[in-house]
């Protein structure tokens, strides 16, 4: 386990490495992840025996198992002892939905805010920026729960000099804090975070309606946790961009992608609009018909690859997240690794059979 | 009229006013000329017309009440000699999932003489609405009209409608399909004291194979599909659908006659075309781990594939029924005989599917073992007949009463 123990983030120069260094590099990592976590959880290790895992078989890491991310909800699945936990995330469920429970120690929750730092500082750059949090206060107030969301704030607010909540603790829009807090720092770049979903709702609908202008042209947004609800409203990432901008001239819009399963190991969006993974990160896209590894280009379920999980055995889980990859080293950006994009979901089961006459197949999930 | 029968769209029978003009009607008796009669007309009408032949599950419901088995139903299960009418007022509560499934509960509640007020699943299906349309051509018949118009109502209701709350506090019996989840809902409604209630819950089903008797048999290719249709055709989430496969026999045999058996149902999903839905194959990756994290000693079988998700079982598991995912996930225990089983099978189980064994070593075994579970016993392909007898109870019964004259 002792490689396990050296990890080092700041290792190499992330987006840097090319596709073959990458793979020696991540399946070394990524195979020293399932020996200890095979040593180490007694459900993983049944997991992987029950399907035959042998380590001489891996060749590439298209060849290493995956577990399905609903495992977190229904185990608790941990590798450390709980004392050694340092603290839980929970998944920001709806009431009555069971939530996932990932177990962090020190190493691991220091590595994921290395990690998300590195990452984020590569669109940020290194220095401390006037940040707007698009949330209220109190969600990071109720410390019982650790929940997705307050993790988001915490972790991002890294690279805060100053912070303000732009929404009062009703979820309603501070106009009046907001707009102080802007001329303040007019001559800087203001970096923005929040939640796709609470932005468009909470900030985009409000700014809409109000009289007050706003010049956030300085700006740089970053946002995350998924579009599900605002697929529903049909609103795609090019009409949240446009909508932002045409209300407070927001022009540098970052979408992330990640899973509290993995957290730390976020993938940004770029310039181009493309979801990138790191040297630290993989991502496979998978055919639902047998799992077989989808072509680039071609649609499937998003398999996540994470070198960062040491107390949990997170290290390479199957989502319920449909995306395609588009290509590896080439995006125009300039970053090296794979880039791809996030399609949406899978579409609940509809079942026959006869049960379910109340639920109406709602209940699944 | 009753507030509440404004939220409620009427496919079949006039709509009443009143409780009253329901409750005050006389039943029938079990198994009247008048109502065989009626059942055999919807019966004929159904198989005449040329829309039946892409649903098997209606042909099969048009076959099953047609005039000779009418007959050979009312002989089997009019026994007794004592006077028995309908109980009075039925309320189905139907399905969602099974469009056919609401005219087998339809028709027990008729033939045993009572009114019944069957609530339709709200998803449309063209099977739901052929047997619908057959049965309101025959209603219209100057015969039926005056007998069945008050007494045969199908309806449709949202969620949210409080008709349930209604409809069960008039009913004599409430019959509920649809399993736990359902029928704890609907409990929050509350029937009258005298009333009673037949409930459908969530069951457990499987099958057994002789694999020595079963490497002899010759039509191999019809028993795939006798298991395809116990099975994938309701996505094996129907409650007669098998989920675990006993092999019983020596390992050799089991092994061979494993691979014959999958490698032809394999074969029988090609040529149906069958389309898994893609998030079955995570939630059948997701079973499959949460069984090997609670058993220990499973192992993913030999030809598992997505379609046909196969687990092998190194030892006879007691709470095997936890894991059950549908369209498509077996469960396969090799065992040396019978016995082996009987301690598994716990009040949740229901119907068993068989392959290569005799009545007679059924009942010896029955009688030896005495499970606590299990309602029927039938061959492989013949899980989803209906029959008046189900999940244990006896419907004909259950849905009348005796009057005792002394």
């Amino acid at each position: 386990m002792e490689n396990i123990e050296k990890l080092n983030l700041a290792e190499i120069p992330l987006y840097t490495y090319d596709k073959k260094t990458k793979q020696a590099f991540f399946l070394k990592h990524i195979m020293e992840l399932f020996d200890h976590h095979c040593h180490h959880s007694a459900e993983f290790s049944r997991m992987m025996s029950a399907i035959n895992y042998q380590k001489q078989n891996v060749n590439s890491i298209e060849d290493l198992p995956f577990i399905p991310v609903r495992l977190f909800k229904m185990f608790e699945l941990a590798s450390v002892s709980k004392e050694q936990v340092f603290k839980t995330m929970t998944s920001s469920g709806t009431t009555g939905q069971a939530v996932s429970k990932i177990f962090l120690d020190k190493q691991t929750a220091a590595l994921q805010t290395q990690m998300l730092s590195r990452i984020v500082s590569n669109y940020l750059g290194n220095t401390r920026v006037p940040m707007i949090i698009i949330d209220c206060e109190a969600t990071i107030k109720n410390r019982n729960q650790f929940s997705a969301r307050a993790a988001g704030i915490s972790g991002f607010s890294l690279f805060a000099s100053k912070r303000l909540f732009a929404l009062n603790d009703d979820m309603s829009l501070n106009l009046d804090g907001l707009k102080k807090f802007v001329e303040e720092n007019k001559a800087k770049t203001i970096f923005m975070f929040g939640f796709t979903f609470i932005v468009y709702q909470h900030f985009y609908r409000e700014l809409m309606k109000s009289t007050q202008k706003f010049d956030l042209s300085n700006s740089v947004l970053i946002h995350g946790g998924g579009w599900k609800k605002l697929f529903l409203e049909a609103v795609d990432n090019a009409t949240f961009k446009s909508q932002l901008n045409s209300v407070c001239g927001l022009n540098r819009i970052h979408d992330y992608y990640g899973m509290v399963e993995q957290t730390g190991t976020i993938h940004m969006e770029c310039e181009e609009g493309y979801l990138h993974t790191s040297e630290y990160s993989d991502i496979i896209v998978r055919d639902p018909k047998d799992f077989s590894v989808c072509r680039n280009g071609v649609e499937g379920i998003i398999q996540l690859l994470s070198l960062l999980p040491i107390s949990y055995p997170g290290q390479s889980i199957l989502t319920e997240d449909i995306g395609v990859i588009l290509g590896e080293d080439e995006c125009k950006c300039g970053r090296k690794g794979k880039y791809f994009k996030v399609n949406g979901r899978l579409k609940n089961a509809e079942v026959r059979g006869c049960s379910d006459t109340y639920g109406e197949s709602s209940r699944r999930s | 009229m009753e507030k509440v029968l404004e939220e409620v769209e009427f496919l079949l029978g006039d709509k009443f006013e009143l409780a009253e003009e329901l409750l005050t009607q006389p039943s029938h008796d079990v198994f009247s000329e008048d109502i065989l009669s009626f059942l055999s007309d919807i019966s004929e009408l159904l198989l005449k017309s040329s829309s039946i032949r892409a649903f098997p599950d209606v042909a099969t419901f048009a076959f099953y009440c047609r005039k000779a088995n009418l007959s050979a139903i009312k002989r089997i299960h009019q026994t007794g000699s004592e006077y028995r009418i309908g109980r009075g007022l039925l309320f189905h509560i139907t399905p969602g999932n099974v469009p056919v499934n609401f005219a087998y509960s339809f028709f027990a509640g008729l033939v045993t003489g009572n009114i019944n007020i069957v609530r339709i699943p709200s998803k449309n299906y063209e099977q739901v609405d052929l047997i619908i349309n057959a049965i309101k051509t025959v209603l219209l018949r100057e015969n039926y009209k005056s007998i069945f118009s008050k007494r045969v109502f199908m309806v449709r209701y949202s969620r949210e409608s409080s008709a349930t709350e209604f409809f069960s506090s008039i009913c004599d019996v409430r019959i509920i399909w649809g399993g736990d989840y359902t029928i704890n809902e609907i409990r929050k409604s509350p029937i009258p004291p005298k009333s009673t209630e037949v409930t459908f819950s969530d069951r457990y089903s499987i099958s057994i194979i002789n694999a020595e008797r079963y490497l002899k048999v010759l039509e191999k290719g019809k028993i795939a599909i006798d298991f395809y249709n116990d099975t994938y055709l309701f996505d094996q989430n129907a409650c007669t659908s098998p989920q675990t496969i006993y092999w019983i026999g020596s390992s050799i045999d089991v092994e061979y006659a494993q691979r014959e058996f999958w490698k032809i149902l394999q074969q029988i999903l090609l040529e149906k075309k069958f389309e898994l839905q893609p998030i079955l194959s995570v939630e059948k990756l997701t079973t499959f781990y949460a069984q090997a994290i609670t058993f220990g000693d499973i192992e993913k079988g030999p030809q598992c594939t997505n379609d046909i998700w196969r687990v092998k079982n190194w030892s006879v598991h007691r709470d095997i029924d936890l894991f059950k995912c549908g369209s498509g996930y077996f469960n396969e225990v090799n065992v040396l005989s019978l016995d082996e089983l009987s301690p598994v099978i716990n009040r949740k189980f229901q119907t068993i599917g068989y392959i290569g064994f005799s009545k007679e070593e059924l009942e010896n075994w029955l009688k030896r073992s005495k499970p606590l579970g299990v309602d029927r016993i039938v061959p492989v392909g013949r899980t989803m007949d209906f029959s008046l007898i189900w999940d244990g109870y006896d419907l004909v019964s259950n849905l009348s009463r005796t009057i005792e004259i002394n």
